[in-house]
């Protein structure tokens, strides 16, 4: 029996250690958001946060997720969208979408570490996530945005610098 | 479902390459509370067809409910193109609604929609005329109903926001209406808006998918089918045309959680409580395969086949002049050979399937582009499914989910077919997934070609002959066979389009031309690829253009330019191209540009790439694209199908290549079949050119120019002519 949290929720899983933690969160949990695309951690389309890092899910076991917190896309909607969401939405980045959630949480791995990315931080952090649309223009600008929106909200908190907050 | 009410139209419409093309549309009301309006329509060339048609069902496009909520239902597969998006946005302009109040559905597979086939850049070019009707239609029935109820004429009525509105101001909301317009006949002409009078037309509005695949909740394939649905993989033949000779299922069965293993059509299925249980069973399979005449086939064979074969006798597919005579003539014809390998989809959604046979009725929910089609080429997915369930067609529901990618892989109907005969053979709901290494393995590939050019120059450096001699397997022979009567058997017929298209009809003026087909019959699948044969004929017409540029001492844009006088659209994006990427300044140091313009599927891209070599590897930095798609229905989806297009070819241009050893497709996963990543990703500045002609396609046509844009880039750079891809430098 392995013991995590996901979404912030206690879970128990009942599986062979090996099992990769992707496909538990799919057919065990319910929780689809996170995709399925190479089996071998080089698409990134099964990126959720383990301890709030970056991990491809189908090369994490579930015995390496033993006490850990998970995150995965249904997660960061927890609390209405998140910055990097809206930024999604409000860029239009998705086409096909199928590489999206993974997308979304490499995003909001890198925006965590580095609140202002530059277009070589984002290349750098983001080029484990392939996306066979194309739509890596978006997801640049996409994450810039959310930068902004994230600054915005922490603005929001501080009166003082309330001018941001209308961006 | 009965349609109470119709109405015909035809109309005339002159069509690219100058054929009358005609369009019957038909709109009728489907019984039910609100209104439902049901759109058939049919596009013909063929002026000997019937204006009207008795088989006429009527199938739901749009829906208005009593509580005022507006659906469109859109019969065409969404896999990244947003159609999803551009088919409820013609509704919604005509129909004089909010966009933020317009919801859509998939339709079920059915008959009434005709061939539900999502391809060949055709969902927004088909629908133009009959769902802006549509929507016309409802507005219509909606004003009069709202005259009536007021006894006021309806020409003195407005629409806006869902509402009709009276010069006295009072609002009837379509809601409050729809149940009272459904009672009226469907008028015979409800006119659609002049284009100046467009007010959702021709704006970026949001996607409707937009939200739900950024919060993971937007059900794809591999997500789809209830909740106790086991899941399947399969071991296919590793080589092309092999069959299962014998397998032993003990060691699979041994497997916990593995629960049957099941011998299909396709080869052996091993069914399990999950993927990796799935997995782990077929690995421990003991199979024996007759791996069939395909298992010594390797690349060497091929090409050796293909060369013979286009420098064979071809058949010829466009002649004029005397190219023979005036090549033989010439001191030195410009001669080059180029090959373009076997190209894998690579969907990012691998391919899979849900089917569920029970009580004598089988569901299937599939990622396809191919829902419903005629039996004469063996029917759509759902009809394909009922018949490996042994279901009949009736009694078999195909619902369409979101496709993770599609480019062409999800026409066709083998994913689901095996889905559905697996179905027919268990109980319960079972989904068959899979791997990347079985999607990459089992793919029906663009076709590996084969080009021989010959050309020659006159006194004036122009072309004044031109030799093509093609040669690849076919895409649509094996779909439809050369004895199909009727309309189909053109596309069958010698000129072959799906290999041949863009060669033809290669647009620059020469005197003498010669294109010809050579068929090859090889054992490996090949199928449409994002933009089929303009995926090749592309590459080799703007490669070869640009040789005769350079054989002339040209500079190979106003070269380009002298040669495309017949040619306006072309004439128009290529300047626009060229004038974006500031062509006759200097390219920044070590850096160099290519140009190539291409129409497919009723647009016109030209793209200029600026490139240079980082490390022995081309690195593109800047891409200009300039499109005239007639109409722009969405121009921030046209824009994002530029750069999809763009980076899709050049994925292509720069790593793709399957090839076969012992019969087998050598590649598998993303390690030895890469993808470009976001940090290969060049700059792309589009230009939208429209010329205001009825809408072109704009899935495909960014993918065709992008390859020999910068393979074009590298000659001026390097000197290096790239004949031959992937690109390899020397």
């Amino acid at each position: 029996m392995t013991i995590f949290s996901v979404n912030g929720e206690r879970r128990e899983v009942d599986a062979p250690e090996t099992h990769p933690l992707l496909w538990v969160l799919r057919e065990r949990l319910g929780l689809t958001g996170t995709k399925f695309g190479c089996g071998i951690g080089q698409c990134g389309a099964c990126t959720v946060l383990v301890d709030g890092q970056p991990q491809r899910s189908c090369q994490t076991t579930v015995a390496a997720a033993e006490g850990t917190e998970v995150t995965t896309i249904e997660g960061v909607t927890a609390d209405g969208l998140s910055s990097v969401q809206l930024a999604w939405i409000e860029e239009q980045v998705p086409q096909c979408g199928y590489c999206q959630s993974g997308q979304i949480m490499s995003a909001t791995a890198l925006l965590a570490a580095r609140p202002n990315p530059t277009d070589e931080d984002i290349d750098q952090f983001m080029s484990g996530n392939i996306c066979r649309c194309g739509a890596y223009i978006a997801i640049r600008r996409a994450i810039h945005r959310a930068a902004e929106i994230e600054g915005g909200r922490i603005a929001d908190d501080n009166p003082a610098s309330g001018e941001r907050a209308d961006r | 479902m009965s349609d109470r009410t119709e109405t015909d139209d035809v109309r005339t419409e002159e069509a690219n390459g100058g054929f009358s093309r005609r369009t019957f549309i038909k709109i009728g009301i489907v019984a039910g509370a609100g209104l439902t309006l049901g759109v058939a329509w049919r596009m013909t060339r063929d002026p000997g067809l019937p204006t009207s048609d008795a088989t006429f069902v009527p199938n739901a496009y749009l829906r208005i409910d009593e509580d005022g909520s507006i659906t469109v239902l859109v019969a065409k597969a969404e896999m990244g193109q947003g159609v999803s998006t551009a088919l409820p946005q013609m509704i919604a302009e005509e129909l004089d609604v909010a966009w933020e109040d317009v919801t859509f559905e998939f339709a079920q597979a059915h008959d009434a929609y005709g061939m539900m086939v999502t391809g060949g850049s055709t969902a927004v070019m088909e629908a133009w005329g009959p769902l802006r009707r549509a929507g016309a239609t409802a507005r219509w029935m909606l004003r009069e109903a709202a005259a009536r109820r007021w006894d006021l004429p309806a020409e003195q009525l407005a629409t806006r926001n869902a509402r009709v509105i009276a010069p006295d101001g009072s609002e009837l909301t379509y809601g409050d209406l729809a149940t009272d317009a459904a009672k009226l006949e469907a008028p015979d002409e409800a006119p659609v808006k002049d284009p100046s009078e467009f007010r959702l037309i021709g704006r970026s509005l949001p996607r409707l998918d937009a939200e739900s695949k950024s919060t993971g909740r937007a059900t794809f394939g591999i997500d789809a089918g209830p909740p106790n649905t086991r899941v399947a993989v399969v071991a296919r033949s590793p080589v092309f045309g092999g069959r299962l000779r014998s397998f032993d299922p003990s060691a699979a069965l041994a497997i916990p959680g593995v629960e049957e293993v099941v011998e299909i059509r396709a080869g052996v299925a091993v069914v399990a409580r999950g993927y990796v249980e799935a997995n782990q069973g077929r690995d421990a399979l003991d199979i024996e395969w007759d791996e069939g005449d395909a298992a010594s086939l390797s690349d060497e064979t091929i090409h050796q086949t293909l060369r013979a074969a286009a420098q064979g006798s071809g058949r010829s597919v466009t002649e004029y002049g005397e190219p023979d005579v005036v090549l033989d003539a010439a001191p030195e014809p410009v001669v080059a050979t180029y090959r373009l390998p076997y190209l894998a989809h690579a969907t990012m959604e691998p391919m899979n399937c849900t089917a569920w046979v029970h009580d004598g009725q089988c569901t299937v929910w599939a990622p396809t582009q191919f829902a419903n089609g005629p039996a004469i080429i063996g029917g759509g997915a759902r009809q394909v499914a009922a018949d490996a369930a042994g279901v009949s067609v009736d009694k078999t529901e195909l619902n369409v989910t979101y496709l993770g990618g599609g480019f062409g892989r999800r026409a066709e109907r083998d994913f689901v077919q095996e889905a559905a005969e697996l179905a027919g053979k268990i109980d319960g709901p079972v989904k068959v997934v899979w791997s990347r290494e079985d999607d990459t393995r089992h793919d029906f590939y663009r076709p590996a070609s084969w080009h021989e050019f010959r050309g020659s120059l006159g006194n004036d450096g122009l072309p004044e002959a031109w030799e093509h001699r093609m040669a690849s397997q076919s895409i649509i022979e094996r779909l439809v066979p050369p004895w199909v009567p009727g309309p189909a058997a053109r596309f069958a017929g010698k000129r072959d389009p799906t290999s041949t298209e863009g060669a033809s009809n290669q647009p620059y003026r020469v005197p003498h031309m010669l294109m010809s087909y050579a068929r090859v019959d090889l054992p490996i699948p090949v199928g449409f690829w994002r933009s089929v044969g303009h995926t090749h004929t592309g590459f080799v017409v703007e490669s070869f253009i640009d040789e005769l540029a350079h054989a002339a001492g040209r500079d190979p844009y106003e070269y380009r330019r002298a040669l495309l006088d017949e040619h306006p659209r072309h004439l128009a994006v290529l300047n626009a191209a060229a004038e974006a990427a500031d062509w006759g300044s200097p390219a920044p140091e070590g850096r160099a540009r290519g140009i190539a313009v291409v129409e497919s599927f009723g647009s016109y891209v030209a793209q200029v790439a600026e490139v240079s070599i980082e490390d022995g590897v081309p690195r593109v930095h800047k891409v200009w694209c300039a499109i005239d798609c007639g109409t722009v229905l969405n121009p921030r989806i046209v824009r994002a199908q530029m750069e999809s297009g763009i980076v899709y070819g050049l994925t292509a241009a720069l790593h793709g290549e399957i090839n076969i050893q012992n019969g087998r497709a050598v590649q598998g996963n993303f390690i030895d079949y890469p993808m470009l990543r976001i940090n290969q990703m060049p700059a792309v500045e589009v230009i939208l050119a429209p010329s205001g002609d009825a809408p072109g396609g704009v899935g495909e046509p960014a993918t065709p120019p992008i390859a020999p844009a910068v393979t074009n880039a590298i000659f001026a750079l390097t000197g290096q002519r790239i004949r031959t891809m992937p690109i390899r430098l020397i």
